[in-house]
């Protein structure tokens, strides 16, 4: 079973097109937010991680912030 | 043993693994990220052969270049010591393992320098940040705070004024620095309030910053923000490399060959003592130091 995956991101930062990248190699589904033209989205985000860096991804609702390749290989069973 | 450990993979160290992979020497990098300041910068109009690109866009440019040769990688690992012993120079890392070379090039770059403010720690990523490039776009629409008036604070401005509703610029000097083109741009642009001679005292707010006290010809004054952005110039990523000589910056001293006072220890790019900190000079001390390490190998 794959996991529910979301990533809150911005266009211009670095680790954000890395994860992405990253998730995409790997054939990991996941639905995109793009907080810096979706407001509501962002507010989502400073929800659910209690801060505003990029990116933050989750994963069935494990809150991981910024791109650790090791961390979510882990986190996604890689 | 390695024939070369290279620790960093910004512009010097990227260069260096290009011109390694080249010369065919039995190559490791280590690094905590892939690009250095480079991939953190906006706009870049200086670095010959490009008329314009973004900071992101050149690093991502030097990576392919990188890895275009298949070199051993080690990503999100950072050395925490470099001695030598006998013939061997040992690496030490964050992941508890050592790495031995016989040549080592250090090109570990620089850091934001932090304010030493109270509620700075506490507002980390809730609204204070070291990264327009990163954080920058979260801020559509809202009051912001750039700290400092040298050029990179000058080109967070720049790329906030895009972005921001106000940009305040906060600068402890008299008057800003920075290249007086983008002084000019950040000038005219009509959204940012530029405050000279000014201290930030403390960053204030709830969940998130809501502002910040600043201090200026003996008064406090608050200024509601959403943002701060902590542009207040760099310091070298030097201290796990202890025995290496350094200025009084703690900046790696090396000569015109980029030699440390270590044999076979060589530096490049930001972390060294040479003048002037520019991606295309990063990148050429960079090759230099990978060319002085091969010349050192075929010596010894």
């Amino acid at each position: 079973m794959s996991k529910k995956v979301k990533v809150y991101s911005t266009s211009s930062c670095p680790h954000c097109i890395k994860l992405k990248q990253f998730l995409k190699d790997n054939s990991i589904a996941f639905e995109s937010v793009d907080v810096s033209s979706d407001p509501l989205g962002q507010r989502e985000m400073v929800q659910v991680s209690g801060q505003m860096a990029v990116p933050v991804i989750d994963i069935e609702g494990k809150i991981l912030v910024g791109f650790d390749k090791e961390e979510l290989k882990a986190e996604l069973g890689l | 043993m390695y024939d070369l450990v290279i620790i960093g993979a910004g512009p010097a160290g990227i260069t260096a693994a290009v011109y390694a992979a080249r010369k065919k020497m039995d190559l490791l990098v280590i690094s905590k990220d892939i690009g250095g300041q480079a991939a953190w910068s906006g706009d870049i109009e200086n670095y010959t052969g490009y008329q314009f690109i973004t900071g992101p866009e050149l690093a991502a440019k030097f990576e392919e270049h990188m890895r275009k040769y298949g070199i051993d990688l080690k990503e999100n690992e950072a050395a925490t010591g470099l001695t030598r012993s006998g013939e061997a120079i040992s690496v030490r890392t964050n992941k508890g393992g050592a790495y031995e070379a016989k040549t080592v090039i250090v090109a570990s770059g620089k850091r934001s320098r932090e304010l030493n403010a109270p509620g700075e720690k506490e507002f980390k990523n809730k609204g204070l940040t070291y990264c327009a490039t990163c954080d920058g776009p979260l801020f559509s629409g809202k009051d912001v705070a750039v700290i400092g008036g040298g050029n990179s604070a000058l080109d967070a401005a720049l790329q906030m004024i895009k972005i921001a509703k106000h940009v305040h610029v906060i600068n402890i000097a008299p008057k800003l620095g920075g290249d007086p083109i983008m002084r000019e741009k950040v000038e005219k642009s009509g959204v940012v309030t530029v405050l000279n001679g000014a201290q930030v005292t403390s960053i204030l707010g709830d969940k998130m910053v809501n502002a910040m006290k600043v201090k200026r010809e003996g008064r406090e004054e608050t200024i509601e923000v959403q943002g701060v952005f902590v542009e207040i110039g760099l310091i070298p990523n030097s201290e796990f490399a202890a025995e290496l000589a350094k200025n009084e910056f703690g900046e790696i001293k090396v000569n015109n060959r980029n030699q440390t006072n270590i044999p076979g220890i060589f530096a490049a790019g930001d972390v060294t003592d040479v003048p002037e900190k520019q991606i295309i000079i990063a990148a050429g001390e960079g090759s230099k130091a990978c060319l002085s390490a091969f010349r050192y190998l075929s010596e010894h």
